[in-house]
């Protein structure tokens, strides 16, 4: 509990999000073009970092199907930005040592001609430390 | 040199148990001035007070010092005891050793000093008081409503009924504002019209009131009871009292294609028109922007088949100048802007509609004669989307909404909701609401009923966007209960758009010297005490214009405003406070530093001549107070820097004698 | 409030719409604060020129307390902004004076705030009580 309690004032000073700013009116998620591929949804991510419920999160695949569109921070009525806050949830679990969530080893598998060489340069940086 | 009389009160043993009222009275006997000193049980009794009188006769007291309670709790009756004696009420000071001595103090010693000190103080200060006399002011008795809205018509028909003249001025060609557009009003579903319309022409035949229609505000100058208030009539191009309403000239007008701004331009008019069939006066007005006539001298159809020669196409503004007594703002809302929502894709689709706007969708009277069809196709919609909260309750861009909850969307949805469901049950209706708001008397019960028995779909979660596709409007939004992400195509999407106040509110706010907050909605005197006076003496609110408000509400605060508007008007003179500044002019050096921190606008500058040297004269800038205006807080005093202002009653030389009675 | 027999001198400007009346409830509630706490009433905490302050502090005051209504519930709606400005100016020059920033203070007290007043009134008397006399603006030429 206290450990999850730091993850998330961790999260909440590296994303200056305030969660407590959202009036749940679910315009985040209502907005959201990845939402389906999302087992917690923008809204969810904002409750549980106020709520402390962080470890879930922590394992969740959601994390990485966020495309950072940023349309959830442009259409917030309440200026949450929830984006910026899966961006640091993100962070905080590529910031752990073996949390890698893309090994050298899995990139030639995922070759293929229509993907650009650059979009796996940067899935690379951004998802490992 | 004044002649005191000191007056210690026992108050039982509230004072004299802790204060040696004796030792009191007679250490204050030495003080200068103070000719006088007695102590007596309870001061404010008919005794005690008969006690005063009879020593300001008998010692020919000029001033007296009651050491007794708060001044908060006797002040008042003690100066009516002097004013009895035939003092001057204002020689009366208070010296407070019941709520700041006695009743803190255990230690008799401790709260007999401190008793001396205050006492002392008080007669420093009575040493140097000047008898004051409030200024009186007369009344005109005759109010002004600016707005003609709901709020407007019902201020205006309290007053008037009181038997006190009123004059509406209304911007537009007809009084009626925003309810003349609505169809049903919640929660009893009456018809708008039905009820507003017999108001209206209240208005028009009450003896006591004056409709100034087309006309705004130009200037307003003078303070409470003393108003002058110059009105711009606008040229409407027709002669009003010729006008019969009869209408065959917006028949005839060739212009055709002028965007209907009482239909929330969903259809056209004339450039000659009259905005509705019950419209108040029922005389027509001339576009000047869409008149050939006006703009190129080519037509004059109306002036030709007009039978009553109504038409004056040279007519210019008219400005008339009145005094009135009161003024009540009553400038009331509009919805804002729907440009920088582009989720909602209102700028791209037709189908994509306000509230209001679907409101004269369904009126009988509106654009498609009370049928819902939509207005890219006319054909009837199956599947509506309502939106609420578009823009209200949003605090992240304050040029795209606002942060406050707008009040009366809730209920207008569940409104349109239900009397769609009512008047085409094949018509599939979906709300999406982050919270319903619904406290009002039959408000909830509405709601409910519009869920239980009408079956709407409320769904908890807001709509991301909406994107046009074909001819119809895919609607992704969030179900946050079921946890899903929703796409509905629907025919129509009804936005509740948040409402602000009237844009012309800020200007007249500027004229009245009334104060606004960051909204531009006028702030009240007292939030909850005060609710329909502006903090300027002489200024009432009505309606949205103090802040979101449903007709029931504005109605029982017009009629709260118009009380108070009688209440003033029903003097023949006002008292003001005479604890007011004074600028003492030959000190002013005309810096305007007083009029600027002056939170009423009651200090003006004039040029006044001075004698000179060697019998020449001078001119010279100095400040003049408005007793009227001045409320007495004495921020003047402080900005003035050659000392030139005061402040009567708590003048600069009276408190740093306190000052050192106290360091003494 | 005493230490070796010192008692301070306070002077303290109430404005008479909040904190004039807050004194008056922490005095119906019976809520003790020092008696060197004397009271003078003004209309708004405006209405107290920088030069009453400074003339307490030439008559031998020891700390000079100024209450008024809380920021945006001045009762002339905008007189504790000016209050505010100006005492932060004249507060700051009077540190400068050598008049320690404890010995003056301003504060906002509601009509409600009896029980704030009270405490108010102690702290800042135990302030300056600590900081013993004041001697840097006295001016001697007042005593007899």
């Amino acid at each position: 509990m206290e450990k999850s309690k730091n993850v998330c004032d961790e999260i909440v000073r590296i994303s200056k999000v305030n969660p407590r700013k959202c009036m749940k009116c679910g315009k985040c998620s209502g907005t959201c073009p990845a939402y389906d591929e999302m087992e917690y949804h923008p809204h969810q991510f904002v409750y549980m970092v106020e709520t402390g419920d962080i470890e879930p999160l922590l394992k969740s695949k959601s994390i990485y199907r966020c495309l950072s569109c940023f349309a959830c921070v442009d259409r917030c009525p309440r200026g949450v930005e929830p984006a910026k806050l899966v961006e640091a949830v993100r962070l905080m679990v590529v910031r752990q040592q073996g949390n890698n969530h893309l090994k050298p080893d899995d990139i030639p598998e995922m070759l293929d001609e229509d993907l650009p060489q650059q979009a796996i340069v940067s899935a690379f940086r951004k998802y490992t430390k | 040199m004044q002649r005191i009389g000191v007056f210690v009160c026992w108050c039982g043993s509230n004072i004299a148990g802790t204060v040696d009222v004796v030792r009191v009275a007679e250490a204050l006997k030495s003080e200068p001035g103070v000719v006088h000193s007695a102590n007596y049980q309870y001061m404010c009794s008919q005794a005690g007070q008969q006690l005063i009188k009879d020593a300001i006769k008998e010692h020919n007291l000029t001033g007296i010092v009651v050491c007794s309670c708060s001044p908060r709790m006797h002040e008042a009756t003690f100066r009516k005891t002097a004013a009895a004696a035939g003092l001057n009420p204002y020689m009366v000071e208070i010296a407070n050793i019941r709520e700041q001595c006695s009743w803190i103090h255990k230690d008799m010693e401790e709260g007999t000093e401190k008793a001396i000190v205050l006492g002392r103080t008080a007669i420093a200060k009575v040493n140097l008081n000047a008898p004051l006399k409030p200024g009186e002011s007369p009344v005109t008795k005759r109010a002004l409503v600016i707005g003609g809205g709901i709020a407007g018509i019902q201020t205006a028909l309290d007053i008037a009924d009181a038997g006190f003249e009123v004059d509406i001025v209304e911007k537009k060609p007809t009084i009626g504002g925003k309810m003349a557009q609505l169809d049903k009003t919640f929660p009893t579903l009456d018809c708008a019209a039905c009820i507003l319309t017999p108001k209206m022409v209240d208005v028009a035949q009450h003896e006591k009131i004056r409709i100034f229609s087309y006309s705004e505000v130009e200037e307003v100058k003078g303070f409470v009871g003393n108003f002058d208030v110059k009105i711009r009539k606008k040229a409407r191009y027709v002669k009003e009292d010729v006008c019969t309403g009869c209408g065959l000239c917006t028949e005839k007008c060739p212009m055709k294609k002028v965007p209907n701004d009482f239909n929330l331009g969903m259809d056209n008019k004339r450039a000659i028109y009259i905005p509705f069939a019950q419209a108040v006066p029922k005389i027509a007005t001339i576009d000047a922007d869409y008149c050939n006539m006006l703009k190129n001298g080519k037509c004059g159809v109306c002036a030709k088949v007009c039978t009553a020669k109504a038409i004056d196409y040279t007519q210019k503004d008219e400005f008339v100048e009145e005094k009135y007594g009161a003024i009540v703002a009553a400038t009331g809302f509009n919805p804002i802007s729907m440009d920088k929502f582009d989720e909602f894709a209102y700028s791209q689709s037709k189908d994509v509609i306000t509230s209001l706007e679907f409101e004269r969708l369904m009126n009988a009277a509106g654009p498609t004669a009370g049928k819902l069809l939509r207005p890219s196709d006319g054909v009837h919609p199956h599947k509506i989307v309502f939106v609420q909260c578009v823009g209200s309750r949003c605090s992240s861009c304050a040029e795209k909404g606002k942060e406050y909850c707008s009040k009366i969307c809730c209920m207008y949805t569940a409104k349109h909701a239900m009397l769609t469901r009512d008047k085409y049950p094949d018509t599939d209706v979906t709300v999406f609401y982050i919270d319903v708001r619904t406290p009002g008397k039959q408000f909830d019960e509405f709601y409910r009923r519009a869920v239980e028995e009408y079956g709407v779909h409320y769904i908890k979660g807001m709509v991301g966007k909406v994107s046009p596709e074909g001819n119809k409007l895919i609607v992704q939004g969030s179900d946050l209960i079921a946890n899903k992400q929703l796409k509905i195509e629907a025919d129509l999407v009804v936005l509740a758009a948040a409402i602000e106040p009237d844009k012309s509110a800020r200007p007249l706010a500027t004229m009245l010297t009334a104060s606004m907050d960051t909204n531009d909605f006028f702030t009240e005197a007292h939030p909850k005490l005060r609710p329909v006076e502006s903090p300027t003496a002489g200024i009432f609110l009505s309606g949205a214009c103090q802040g979101p408000k449903d007709i029931p509400e504005t109605v029982s605060q017009a009629g709260a405003a118009a009380a108070k508007v009688i209440g003033l008007l029903s003097k023949d003179k006002l008292t003001g406070n005479p604890c007011v500044a004074q600028s003492d002019e030959m000190m002013c050096n005309g810096c305007s530093s007083c009029e600027k921190v002056c939170p009423y606008g009651a200090i003006t500058y004039v040029d006044k001549e001075f004698r000179g040297p060697n019998r020449t004269t001078l001119i010279r800038r100095v400040a003049q107070v408005n007793e009227a205006i001045c409320q007495g807080c004495g921020c003047c005093t402080v900005a003035c820097p050659s000392g030139a202002m005061d402040l009567k009653g708590f003048a600069s030389k009276q408190i740093m004698a306190e000052v050192d009675a106290i360091c003494k | 409030m005493q230490v070796n027999g010192y008692k301070p001198k306070i002077v303290a400007f109430c404005c008479n719409w909040c904190s004039y009346a807050g004194a008056d409830l922490a005095g119906s509630n019976r809520l003790a604060y020092p008696a060197e706490v004397k009271v003078i009433r003004v209309p708004c905490s405006c209405r107290v020129n920088p030069m009453f302050i400074l003339r307490a502090f030439q008559r031998g005051a020891d700390g000079v307390i100024l209450c008024g209504c809380h920021p945006g519930d001045c009762h002339y709606t905008s007189g504790n902004y000016y209050t505010r400005r100006r005492m932060a100016l004249l507060f700051s020059m009077l540190d400068y004076l050598g008049i320690e920033k404890e010995r003056t203070r301003v504060e906002w007290v509601s009509a409600a705030e009896g029980a704030k007043f009270a405490a108010t009134m102690n702290d800042f008397v135990q302030t300056v009580t600590a900081l013993g006399e004041n001697k840097r603006l006295e001016d001697l030429r007042c005593k007899k």
